[in-house]
Formats: C-alpha cells, sequence, structure tokens
C-alpha cells in the first residue's frame, strides 16, 4: 500500500479513537462511540497488513487468529473479575509495545537516530515495568499474592535507587550507542522493578495503581510511536496515558493521598491502629442485629440509601442488592446507591457490578450529589463497604484515612451494616460508626444476609 | 533539535491535551468501561507488531514480533468486546 495512503488511513484511525472517548461523556452514546473506536481500529490494521515491508503472513494470521480466540474468551469473564481483567490486559498491552522495542532494535541496532534509541530505551523501560507490574496487580486482586502490602528494609530506597539507575543508562546509552549491554539491561531492570514496586502497595490502594499502569501502558505506546515514526501510535499513547494518569489522580484524591503516600507509604501495614483504638469512646459496645431487626428497620423505612463496597464484589451481592431494592421499592419506599470513587479495586468497579445486575444508572449517585441527602435518610445499608463510611475521616486528625471525603453515613436515622465479621478492614483500622447507637451490625455472609433479609421484607406483609 | 521529533513532540502534546480535555468529561459512572475502552485502542502497537512479525527481517524479531501481535490482538479484539459487554448493562429505569 501506498505510504501516504497508509498514513490517511491512521489519521481515520486516530479521529475514531478520539471520537469513541468523547461517546464515554454520557451512556446514551458510549455503545456506539466504541463500536466507531474499533472500525478505526479495524481500518489501521487493515492498512497495515499491505504495508510495504510485510512480506510474509506465516507468522502474522496465526498472530491475529490466536489472539483473537483468546480475547474473545477473556471478555467473557464475570464482571466481578474485572479489575483483575483489566490488570491482565495491561500485561499485555505493556508486552507487546516492549516485544516490539527489542525486536527494532535487534533488527537496526547501530544505524537508529538519537531520538530513536530514546524512545525505545523508554519504550522497553516501560513496557517491561508495565508487564511485570500488572501481573503483580493480577496476582494481588486474584489471591495468588498477599493483598497486604509487603515490605523489608530498604525497599524505597532500592526501587528509588532503580529508577534513577535506569535513567543513567538510557543517558550513556543514548550518547553512546555501542553500549548495546545497557539496552538489554534497562529491559532486565524496568522487568524487576515492575515487580519490587507493586510489592508494598496493598489492595485498597489498588485503583490507584491500576490506573497508573493504564497509564504506563499507554505511555509505552506512545515510545513505540516515537521510535517508528508513526503519528497514530504516539497519539493513541497519548490519549490512553493521559487517561489513566487523570483517574489515578482522582483516585488518590479522593483517598486525599499524594501519589508518592500511594506508591511508597505501605498503606495498611497496621502501624497506626492502635492510635485510632484510643480514640474509640471509652466502654462503646456494638449493636449486633438479627436479620429480623434489620428487616423491621427496612420495613418502617421511606428513603434507604445504599452504599456498596469491596465485600459486594467479594461476595457477589450486587444481584441480592438489586432484588432487595425491588422488594422495597414495590412497598413504597425510594431507594439510592451513593458510590464512593475509590470502592472496589478499580475506577468505577461499583458502577459495572449495579449494572450487570439491572440497576438503572439514574439511581447511582456520585459522593458530592448525595453527601447532603443522609440527614434525610431513614435507613442506610452498607454492604461490605469500611474505610467510605469512617467517621475518623472527618474527625479524627491522628486516623491515617483522615482527610479522605467519606459519606455522612451517621446522619441517617439508622444505619446497617453488612460486614462478614468484626475484624477491622482492609486498612486495618477501627470504624466508630460500628459503634455508634443508631447503627446495627449484621454479620454474615452479604449475599446471604440480602436474600434472607429479601424473604423477611416480602413475608412482612 | 531534528525536524522529526519536533513534530512527533507537537503531535504527543497536543492529542495529551485533547485527551485530558475529552477524558475530565467521563462520568466516574463510566470509569471502568474507559480503562477498558482506552486499553482497546492502546491495542493500537498492533500495527508495529504486524511489521516486525511480517517483515521477514531476522527470526528474533519475527518471533519476538508474533508473541506481540497475539498480546495486542488480545487486547483489542478483548478490549472491544468487553467495553461493549459493559456497555450494553448500563440502563436507565423503565418508567
Amino acid at each position: 500500500m501506498d505510504a501516504s495512503l497508509l498514513n490517511l488511513s491512521y489519521l481515520v484511525a486516530s479521529v475514531c479513537f478520539i471520537l469513541a472517548l468523547q461517546g464515554l461523556s454520557s451512556p446514551k452514546h458510549a455503545r456506539r462511540g466504541i463500536i466507531v473506536g474499533a472500525i478505526g481500529m479495524t481500518v489501521a490494521v487493515a492498512a497495515t497488513l499491505g504495508h510495504p515491508q510485510i512480506v510474509t503472513y506465516s507468522w502474522i494470521v496465526p498472530g491475529l487468529v490466536i489472539g483473537s480466540i483468546l480475547g474473545a474468551i477473556i471478555s467473557r469473564i464475570p464482571m466481578t473479575k474485572m479489575p483483575e481483567r483489566i490488570a491482565f490486559s495491561h500485561a499485555f498491552g505493556g508486552l507487546a509495545a516492549a516485544l516490539v522495542g527489542v525486536s527494532e532494535f535487534y533488527t537496526h541496532g547501530g544505524h537508529l537516530s538519537v531520538v530513536t534509541r530514546t524512545a525505545l530505551g523508554l519504550e522497553v523501560f516501560l513496557g517491561f515495568l508495565t508487564f511485570t507490574g500488572s501481573l503483580m496487580a493480577f496476582g494481588k486482586l486474584q489471591g495468588l499474592i498477599t493483598g497486604a502490602p509487603i515490605t523489608y528494609k530498604g525497599q524505597n530506597v532500592t526501587n528509588i535507587g532503580m529508577f534513577f539507575g535506569s535513567l543513567v543508562m538510557l543517558i550513556v546509552f543514548v550518547i553512546d550507542p555501542t553500549k548495546v549491554e545497557l539496552f538489554y539491561a534497562m529491559c532486565v531492570t524496568g522487568f524487576l522493578l515492575g515487580i519490587l514496586a507493586v510489592l508494598p502497595i496493598g489492595g485498597a490502594d489498588m485503583p490507584v495503581v491500576i490506573s497508573l499502569l493504564n497509564s504506563y501502558a499507554g505511555l509505552a505506546s506512545a515510545a513505540t510511536g516515537f521510535a517508528l515514526a508513526n503519528n497514530v501510535l504516539i497519539i493513541a499513547g497519548a490519549l490512553d496515558g493521559t487517561s489513566g494518569f487523570l483517574l489515578s489522580l482522582m483516585m488518590s484524591r479522593a483517598m486525599n493521598r499524594s501519589f508518592a503516600n500511594v506508591l511508597f507509604g505501605a498503606f495498611g501495614t497496621g502501624d497506626s491502629t492502635g492510635e485510632t483504638t484510643t480514640a474509640l469512646p471509652v466502654g462503646a459496645s456494638v449493636n449486633q442485629a438479627t436479620i429480623e431487626d434489620a428487616v423491621g428497620v427496612l420495613q418502617a423505612a421511606q428513603s434507604v440509601i445504599v452504599i456498596p463496597g469491596y465485600g459486594m464484589a467479594v461476595s457477589q451481592a450486587q444481584h441480592a442488592v438489586r432484588d432487595l431494592a425491588t422488594v422495597l421499592e414495590s412497598k413504597g419506599a425510594t431507594v439510592k446507591y451513593a458510590i464512593h470513587p475509590v470502592a472496589g479495586r478499580m475506577p468505577g468497579h461499583m458502577n459495572v457490578l449495579l449494572a450487570e445486575a439491572n440497576v438503572p444508572y439514574d439511581q447511582l449517585f456520585d459522593l458530592d450529589d448525595i453527601n447532603d441527602e443522609f440527614s434525610r435518610t431513614d435507613a442506610v445499608l452498607v454492604v461490605g463497604a469500611n474505610d467510605v463510611v469512617n467517621p475518623a475521616a472527618k474527625k479524627n486528625p491522628k486516623s491515617p484515612i483522615y482527610g479522605m471525603p467519606v459519606f455522612n453515613v451517621e446522619q441517617a436515622r439508622s444505619v446497617l451494616v453488612l460486614k462478614r465479621s468484626m475484624n477491622p478492614g482492609f486498612s486495618g483500622i477501627d470504624n466508630e460508626l460500628f459503634f455508634q447507637p443508631n447503627t446495627m451490625m449484621v454479620l454474615g455472609d452479604a449475599k446471604k444476609t440480602l436474600l434472607s433479609m429479601v424473604q423477611g421484607v416480602k413475608q412482612a406483609d | 533539535m531534528p525536524q522529526e521529533l519536533l513534530f512527533a513532540l507537537y503531535i504527543f502534546v497536543l492529542a495529551g491535551f485533547l485527551g485530558h480535555h475529552v477524558i475530565s468529561k467521563v462520568p466516574h459512572l463510566l470509569h471502568t468501561p474507559l480503562m477498558a475502552g482506552t486499553n482497546a485502542i492502546s491495542g493500537i502497537s498492533l500495527v508495529g507488531s504486524l511489521v516486525a512479525a511480517g517483515g521477514n527481517f531476522n527470526q528474533v524479531s519475527t518471533v519476538l514480533g508474533a508473541v506481540a501481535v497475539t498480546c495486542a490482538t488480545i487486547n483489542t479484539v478483548g478490549g472491544f468486546l468487553i467495553t461493549d459487554r459493559m456497555l450494553r448493562m448500563f440502563r436507565k429505569k423503565v418508567r
């Protein structure tokens, strides 16, 4: 295919990608946008198959066929596994960029310009870092590796040292292209740093990390674009890079934490638990309730707000939540859902689960939109959420989550908390809400509890 | 600075600004589909892997290229399918 025609197809693809992202500004046009994006991708790939440098298809066709089949299979996974699946695909994205970088360097080695060498160095470093980092995130989400932070002495020094070490290697390699071994050393450092940097990051910080890895995967693609002088790669990489970066900024803001704190803070080690425990009222006791008590509260409620958290995903309770809401609505109550930006393990996690359970999206509310309503609400149902409903974030400057925007749950007339056990949540922080007189704790598996509550409310006629 | 690099930087920076503009308009509601969607789009690195795999430069390049083609295809195909599957679930209340 003629080079200008090829470039024209890349322009078409770039426009389609931008339209796809633009479509996501509202759920109404989002699907149409994604289809436009897929068309753009097809145009770019079809045109590239006619690239003048391609002389054989014997390796391309199997790759495309196997990739399509595996891609289709992976896209069938249950919605509760979405964070794992996203982490996994970031790993593939990083690996693809890194391998293209290595192959490009291996082929053209000594003849590459300064610009290309810089781009290739960044590409393989970011690519391998994204690859192993995402696999680590996947392992933590899947429970293959402990979700708690893994720390050791000198960890941050090692990681920061490796980062700057690879920068130095890049600079030396760009100045002196005969130092081929430095290129491969950068590959290895990226690979190792991906593993080491994710080790100290705890489960609740996953939304930030997944977003950041999304950003790195995009930047690796953009670097590929610089190395191959390919504009569509630069554009798509820049879009992906900014998207991931913006998401991780939003997520860390929603936790009132800085990037540095998330990456190096090893949050949730439990060091600070002692401090907050003393802040609890002396002699406070937990009000454990039976399902019948809970049903009684819900029966009497005219307005109910549901706050889902990671616990809902773990016990796959989204359908049971929806069933309970349907029964309550049929009895005349209004039901709303309050979604915290960092609830779950990735941005938007709760929204997708509730959408899967057929909860209409106009019943889902962001933190700022619903926080004034709690004082006028009869009953709040907390399903597997903890830190996002902890009043310590507002009142206790000693608490590690102090300053994080949280729901004003304690203002509601009564609060029902569904929780597996009284163990403190991931962050190891005690939650004062659980000790308040208007809070009822219903312990047990959220899904089972909810289903019994549905039965209870139905039979109460 | 080489003309070529300057051109590429122009495109990168402007695309970044455009990305910032477009993505700040995406509501929290759709952040997971956004992530899956950008992931599918970044599978465009496929166009680089295709040339590496089909260029017959040397065996290393061909094999690495083929693996990269497979990875990028998984992301692209899987990414678009799953984004669409998610978006199909978002419904307004039927009144």
